[in-house]
């Protein structure tokens, strides 16, 4: 597994709100992404509908998990493919060791994969003597920089194009100084060039999974490069890599899921290439695996179907809630600390990690709703992350000067009278104090607020008495 | 636990512990009922076009994806046009194909310089098993016919649809696979091409040609 930052998340957000190359790259992306869904959303007037339907499938999906996965296994099987269940990450890296030390792999390349990230498959690999070759571009560059992804779709959406010429300059020998590397299609040919060295040389390609089909025993890619392909076509032995909720029951089902996921991730109408893969090479084709295996992990994620949590299970990582919140778009996705930023990311990643050390993810949301206003699968982002709060609050995981202000709080709140007898003291003091700026810089108790802004100065009168007044027929 | 057995039995019922289920008959009809009738949900209005709107819309989506469009009247204008397009962005006059027969009994003759092959090419040739309008989407079947490879090597592809495997959405491309492959069968690849390879993955600014083809050009045959 990658390293776990995700409790040193306050720190993390100081940096990156600090870190200025970071915050060019953050300024304009993510907010592209954001206004191209907006402009796709507009451009087919189902969409609403679409969305209340995919959630269907999905929710029927994993109301009936055991039996499409047995489904899938005896199709997939009956294709030619070896399926593989693993529990754990331990378990998934072992099955794709072992399948890559039988095929004597010494190059493996793959196709853009979060689970992978997930069980820290490359290390994993990299220990047992394999060069591993990312192919997604992103992954590539990040693979160079030895980063880990900082956004589910495009990982590295924190480097900016100086960045990259700087690393290629770097780390490609054999490339010559005076070589034009000036626009982002030079840069390109240029990663085209090695990686496609990589294609041709690998003995397995592991490829993740955007859904399982049921219906056929079809694993499905979505990509805009035609890496995942490359990765799948060309060794003898393909791997497809894929968490136990990516199933869904049949090519009609998938067809609306295509619908929602391309228009929600990068405003596409559908991506570039989504590609529908049964078994290894069949009688008569010149190309393609001769051996295709399925590694189908839970890790954790069984235990969410009887919690709350289980809808989290229905997210098809198209990125869309992070490219539309305020705290992904202001620190990016490293400041999570973990595989999956974003809001998904602070749902999901107490649920696999722990709420003990992913803690403060959950509590890093204004709740201002936007992650569950443009989610596909209409997961309730932040109802979720409110439970979250509350089994850290029970754990005992929140920090004590916050639960004694919630206890003052709420001792207060409980006793109506009481609370309106202090409200009715402080808000005419605090008004007046407040008068002449309309809002105060500092204020004593509320130093974490007033360090970053300003805390705006009540008006006088309490709504309560402003509601009494007005129930009374008092003129304002 | 370390058995393949034991790991899959443990996944499964960790499944049905968290789900509260278990293995009855009444569970498994339903996923039998969904699978054995498969039943497309709601398909857009877009999806649902007569013929004529199709054709504007195939054309309409794959331009705005930077793919090259040209339509032609019968299926002996094929070899003229694959040359045409290839003289005009000056590339040679060499394609890569499979074994499909309609591609092979074109009228190639018509083009004396233009060279099929079966090796490494620049130029890749393939005929789509359906083409969906909604989205301007080819779909690809491998096989000998039209080997997957073909879709992603060459520099440029060209795709050949006939006008006959036109369809409005998804679903009715799916009803296509299982007539010809059959039901709950699906041949070892079936993809979906919508444009020309393309990354963002550079400071977010769309490059053609990530990994798979630079160009992609699409002749619609009418009859």
């Amino acid at each position: 597994m990658s390293a776990i930052t995700s409790p040193l998340f306050k720190d993390n957000a100081r940096a990156a709100l600090a870190d200025r190359q970071l915050q060019r790259a953050l300024s304009e992306v993510p907010l592209a992404l954001a206004a191209r869904r907006g402009a796709a959303r507009a451009g087919l007037p189902e969409f609403e509908a679409l969305r209340e339907i995919g959630r269907d499938i999905k929710n029927h999906t994993l109301a009936h998990l055991d039996l499409y996965l047995e489904e899938f296994e005896r199709k997939a099987t009956a294709a030619g493919s070896t399926v593989h269940f693993a529990p754990t990450a331990e378990d998934a890296r072992q099955i794709i060791a072992d399948i890559c030390r039988s095929a004597g792999a010494r190059v493996v390349t793959k196709g853009k994969s979060m689970i992978s990230e997930e069980i820290g498959l490359n290390a994993c690999l990299e220990a047992a003597g394999v060069e591993v070759a990312e192919t997604d571009l992103g992954e590539y560059l990040i693979q160079l920089r030895g980063e880990t992804p900082s956004h589910i779709i495009a990982p590295a959406i924190h480097l900016t194009q100086d960045q990259v010429e700087a690393d290629f300059r770097r780390l490609h020998t054999g490339l010559a100084a005076d070589r034009q590397l000036v626009e982002p299609s030079q840069l390109v040919a240029e990663a085209r060039q090695i990686l496609r060295s990589r294609f041709l040389a690998a003995d397995v390609g592991i490829t993740g999974a955007n859904f399982l089909i049921a219906e056929t025993g079809s694993s499905v890619i979505v990509t805009n490069e035609g890496n995942g392909d490359l990765t799948q076509s060309l060794p003898k032995v393909h791997i497809v890599l894929a968490s136990i909720e990516k199933m869904v029951p049949t090519l009609e089902d998938v067809s609306t899921l295509v619908r929602l996921l391309a228009r929600s991730a990068t405003g596409q109408e559908i991506s570039t290439y989504t590609t529908f893969s049964t078994g290894p090479r069949r009688a008569g084709d010149p190309d393609g695996p001769q051996a295709c295996h399925v590694v189908i992990l839970d890790n954790g994620r069984s235990e969410l179907l009887g919690t709350e949590f289980r809808e989290v299970l229905r997210c098809i990582r198209c990125g869309a809630c992070m490219n539309h919140c305020p705290v992904y778009t202001a620190i990016g996705g490293h400041a999570y600390g973990w595989v999956y930023p974003g809001p998904i990311g602070s749902v999901l990643t107490p649920a696999l990690i722990g709420v003990r050390k992913a803690g403060h993810l959950p509590n890093a949301s204004t709740f201002c709703g936007r992650c569950e206003e443009v989610c596909p699968m209409k997961i309730p982002l932040p109802g979720l992350m409110r439970h979250w709060r509350e089994e850290e609050f029970a754990a005992g995981g929140t920090p004590l000067t916050y639960r004694l202000g919630l206890a003052v709080w709420a001792a207060a709140a409980k006793r109506p009278r009481l609370y309106h007898a202090l409200v009715r003291i402080l808000m005419p003091v605090l008004a007046t104090l407040g008068r002449r700026a309309g809002v105060f810089r500092r204020l004593p108790v509320a130093r974490g607020w007033t360090r970053h802004r300003d805390f705006a100065a009540p008006q006088g009168r309490t709504f309560q008495a402003q509601w009494a007044e007005h129930k009374a027929g008092v003129p304002r | 636990m370390t058995t393949p057995a034991g790991r899959r039995e443990s996944v499964i019922a960790k499944i049905r512990l968290g789900l509260g289920a278990n293995d009855s008959a009444a569970r498994r009809a339903e996923v039998a009922e969904r699978l054995a009738r498969p039943t497309a949900q709601l398909v857009p209005e877009r999806a649902k076009q007569p013929a004529d709107e199709r054709r504007r819309q195939l054309r309409t989506y794959l331009e705005g994806q930077s793919a090259t469009f040209i339509e032609v009247e019968n299926a002996n204008d094929v070899p003229t046009a694959v040359g045409r397009y290839l003289r005009s962005a000056n590339l040679p006059l060499r394609v890569r194909v499979g074994d499909d027969p309609y591609l092979s009994q074109l009228a190639w003759q018509s083009e004396p310089a233009l060279e099929r092959a079966h090796g490494d090419d620049e130029v890749g040739l393939s005929r789509a098993a359906a083409a969906v309008a909604e989205t301007g989407t080819l779909v690809m079947a491998s096989g000998a016919d039209n080997p997957v490879t073909l879709n992603y090597l060459p520099e440029t592809h060209i795709v050949v649809v006939e006008e006959g495997s036109l369809v409005g959405g998804y679903e009715e491309a799916w009803e296509r696979i299982r007539a010809r492959f059959g039901r709950r069968a699906m041949p070892r690849t079936v993809n979906f091409v919508s444009g020309p390879s393309r990354t963002a993955d550079i400071g977010g600014q769309l490059v053609m040609g990530a990994h798979g083809p630079r160009r992609l050009c699409v002749i619609l045959v009418r009859s």
